[in-house]
């Protein structure tokens, strides 16, 4: 076995232990730990990535002694390499563009128990990308839950709190139905390892035994990790967790803690149940249906916003819903339509997120819309952000969510009976996306002598925050590679996700 | 805002409606009073005109119509929500109490809309919000124990879970783990990386409760100390007599529960929580100033963090050694003996400290706030 091969389970144990480590350093030291932490995961993410290319197949490690169904063991494709490879670099790029406000926005002494979280936090999504047990993946659902709240609790204020118990009640709830989920399946196929259950799963459907409650257990499963990753009748607690958590939190929150869920929905469906016995149950027919609502009640809702952050986090709803909306199409074309909207929401959304903060530092940190008149000119990198991001969650050509746009009415074209709804509801949320966006923009571009408002007339020089600027155009820069470089990135995905299953 | 139109015939127009919704300036529950604050920003002296006095006009309209209804509760709820407002009913100011907009605003918050006696809309939100809840309730109860009596049957030879691997766990689970316990033999080689993970849940919910109930003011620290005693007995001499003879009992039972973990029921769980318990007994009787000598959140941190590290370190090594097929220096040792069993002994004993340190912060965060 070659060395990279070992990489995967490395990387899940640094970040684990990059957590406790910071709890004993002082903030300075710990946020240097958690930077190269970071990097470091990432460098070996790349290298196991590389590795899989060249070798052009998963491969299985054993983790301890004891082989697959008496141990656990994590298995390692393409897709998974190169979801763990994107993770750690929005992850990192979140760190650093909200460094500024962390610092301003945290007591100094809790600062280093923020990196503990984050570091925590980053363990999950690798853990949940790589592991080839269901029990396992609920751990570190565990974790990720706990981190999170602490992440958006870090800053005290009032509503952050609120934020956080909201946050903490919706994501029990949905802890407790996938971990009856799992329960359930244990008792029907006497597995935890995903391999074993799906062979289980396959002589049950053929037997026909156990019909209902398998069933059951699949929606209370996708129906658990719903909740979790805020689709749509579930959630209420996303316009607060994102708008009034500090900054790299909500960018972190938006980009990385739902796509974990996600990515783990992926997993259920294609390696514990079988996509086959998923399409049978119906269950992706709901997930389409509320998939549909999301994005267009999504972005209702963020017209009538009148708070950016809150804004951003209702458009965040609305993306969601696109991506179960691919799963409910129900084809392999609609799963890597939506796992581009994973890669091409997480590179949007946190760029969205920390461009806003930086037009808001302009306006008195006024995150009320009218504030913001002409802000676009005050901080000129901010603005040039802003746009670049509503220009792609739009779904402009050149940018990364025209891409997925595409992707997902070329999927629809194929389904039966699905075609026209998910038309319809691509083309009504493209619309009201443009609505809340471009209504934003314009108003960071209108001079706000014109607009006869008077705004705060500080501005922020590109120079004055090298560090933010550097975030933003490598985020600007990582969606335009989403945008331009489609075809080799759906390609990697395509060939990943036939390992995957 | 038109330049064709006058501006009162501007404003009855279906466009500037659309407009005002749209950015959002109706308040979603009064629907008539407009919460855009007329601030500074805005210097032109129309669009003041528009917002402010048109706001309390359509008010004192809108309140008319309800007038009578509320009239008796009016009465009864008195001058104390309202005059903390400036406002009387009708939404004119008071002249007496100038308030800015933000606590104009606030007061009309506070006395229209969060009181439900007022607040028809929020009063059916909360009759519609119980039933939905109570039915939710209801469906997934029934849904879950309908699945349930669909489940194999209990006790029966041929379940589902009767198979390969719970037979392995029982027959060669001694020779394989040495741990004479086949739940330590689990959770600790079997499935060690689970309970890596379950671990650091611990120490992630200890550190939530850190950033939530640390105070790291030192006037806050000071204050809370002194009311530390306030609803407790100081030197309570039946406690303490009590304490004294129990506690050296209680941590020495709990340190066999961890070392005994794999001979017989037990474990790092169960005996950190018994040390643990044993610990918040001790402050109880005897108060921080006596525990702080021997425990501190440095202590708790520096043994956790060492804890959790020993944890990784040791099972990355049989991870590393189990992948490779390389062969595992670590000696198993007799069955049944104390130093057997190799790791899970020493994982033991890390679970264990995470565990007691978890417990007594919680107890020291929700008490004081720190310790």
């Amino acid at each position: 076995m070659e060395l990279v091969q070992n990489f995967p389970f490395l990387t899940i144990i640094l970040a684990l232990f990059s957590g406790p480590l910071c709890s004993i350093l002082k903030s300075k030291a710990a946020k240097w730990v958690n930077t190269i932490v970071i990097a470091l995961i990432l460098v070996m993410s790349v290298a196991v990535l590389i590795f899989t290319i060249q070798t052009g197949e998963a491969y299985v490690y054993q983790m301890g002694h004891f082989s697959a169904p008496w141990g656990n063991e994590i298995r390692v494709g393409i897709l998974e390499a190169f979801m763990a490879v994107f993770f750690c670099v929005v992850m990192l790029l979140c760190m650093l563009g909200g460094r500024r406000e962390l610092a301003e926005e945290v007591e100094e002494t809790k600062q280093n128990l923020y990196y503990v979280m984050v570091g925590l936090l980053l363990s999950s999504p690798l853990a949940l990308i790589y592991t080839n047990d269901l029990f396992t993946a609920y751990v570190f659902v565990e974790i990720n839950t706990i981190s999170a709240c602490g992440l958006i609790m870090i800053r005290q204020n009032g509503r952050a709190i609120e934020a956080a118990t909201r946050y903490m009640i919706m994501s029990l709830l949905g802890s407790g139905l996938l971990l009856m989920g799992i329960c359930y399946l244990y008792d029907l196929t006497g597995h935890l390892l995903m391999s074993n259950i799906k062979e289980q799963v396959a002589l049950l459907q053929q037997s026909g035994e156990y019909h209902i409650p398998l069933l059951i257990a699949i929606t209370l499963m996708s129906v658990g990790l719903a909740i979790k990753s805020a689709l749509f009748p579930f959630h209420s607690w996303v316009p607060d967790a994102y708008g009034y958590s500090t900054l790299s939190s909500a960018a972190i929150l938006s980009s990385l803690v739902s796509k974990g869920y996600i990515f783990l929905v992926i997993k259920i469906f294609y390696r514990v149940i079988g996509f086959d016995v998923i399409r049978e149950s119906k269950v992706i027919n709901v997930l389409f249906v509320f998939g549909v609502l999301g994005m267009i009640f999504g972005s209702v809702n963020a017209i009538r916003e009148n708070n950016i952050r809150r804004m951003i986090a209702w458009s965040s709803v609305a993306q969601i819903g696109y991506i179960y909306m691919g799963f409910g199409l129900g084809t392999t074309a609609g799963m890597i339509a939506s796992l581009f909207h994973i890669l091409s929401h997480a590179a949007t959304k946190s760029m969205l997120f920390i461009s806003a903060s930086g037009l808001t530092d302009v306006s008195n940190h006024d995150t009320d819309f009218f504030g913001l008149t002409g802000s676009g000119y005050r901080n000129k990198i901010a603005g040039v952000a802003f746009t670049a991001g509503s220009l792609s969650m739009v779904g402009i050509p050149l940018f990364s969510g025209f891409i997925s746009k595409v992707l997902f009415a070329s999927a629809a074209y194929d389904t039966s009976g699905k075609l026209i709804p998910a038309m319809i509801a691509l083309a009504l949320s493209t619309l009201l996306n443009a609505i809340y966006f471009m209504k934003t923009v314009i108003r960071i571009y209108t001079p706000s002598h014109r607009a006869g408002i008077e705004t705060d007339t500080r501005t922020i020089a590109i120079r004055e925050q090298p560090q933010k600027t550097v975030v933003l155009v490598l985020f600007i820069a990582l969606n335009l590679v989403l945008g331009l470089g489609s075809q080799p990135i759906v390609n990697l995905l395509t060939k990943g996700l036939e390992m995957f299953g | 805002m038109s330049r064709k139109r006058s501006e009162e015939e501007y404003q009855k127009t279906r466009s500037f409606r659309l407009r005002q919704w749209l950015e959002g300036e109706k308040d979603p529950f009064l629907d008539t009073v407009e919460m855009k604050a007329p601030n500074a920003r805005e210097n032109n002296p129309k669009s003041v005109q528009r917002t402010m006095p048109e706001a309390f006009g359509k008010t004192a309209v809108h309140a008319d119509g309800r007038k009578a209804k509320r009239k008796g509760i009016l009465k009864q709820s008195g001058q104390g929500a309202l005059g903390m407002g400036g406002l009387d009913m009708d939404g004119k100011r008071i002249a007496s109490a100038p308030l800015s907009y933000e606590e104009e605003k606030k007061a009309r918050v506070a006395t229209w809309v969060y009181n439900s006696d007022r607040n028809r809309d929020m009063r059916a939100f909360r009759g519609i919000y119980r039933a939905c809840a109570a039915v939710f309730c209801v469906f997934l109860l029934i849904m879950l124990l309908t699945a349930v009596s669909w489940l194999p049957t209990e006790g029966v030879e041929d379940r589902p879970v009767n198979n390969e691997v719970s037979a392995r766990y029982i027959e060669s689970g001694l020779q394989e783990t040495g741990a004479v316990n086949i739940v330590t033999g689990m959770i600790l080689d079997y499935r060690a990386f689970d309970t890596l993970g379950e671990s650091h849940v611990l120490f992630a919910a200890t550190m939530t409760v850190l950033i939530l109930l640390r105070l790291d003011d030192d006037e806050e620290k000071k204050k809370q100390h002194a009311n530390d005693r306030l609803y407790e007995p100081k030197n309570d001499v039946i406690l303490q007599t009590v304490a004294k003879i129990l506690v050296p009992f209680i941590f020495i039972f709990g340190i066999y529960v961890i070392l005994c973990g794999h001979l017989g029921p037990g474990g790092g769980f169960s005996g950190g929580a018994v040390i643990g318990a044993g610990l918040i007994l001790y402050v109880n009787a005897f108060g921080f100033a006596k525990t702080e000598r021997f425990f501190t959140a440095k202590t708790y941190m520096v043994t956790s963090f060492t804890a959790l590290a020993c944890y990784s370190l040791s099972k990355c090594y049989s991870f590393y050694t189990g992948a490779n097929g390389i062969e595992s220096v670590i000696p198993l040792g007799t069955p049944g003996a104390i130093l057997s069993s190799g790791l899970i002994f020493v994982l033991n004993i890390c679970v264990g400290i995470v565990v007691a340190g978890t417990m007594y912060t919680f107890y020291a965060m929700f008490r004081k706030g720190g310790y």
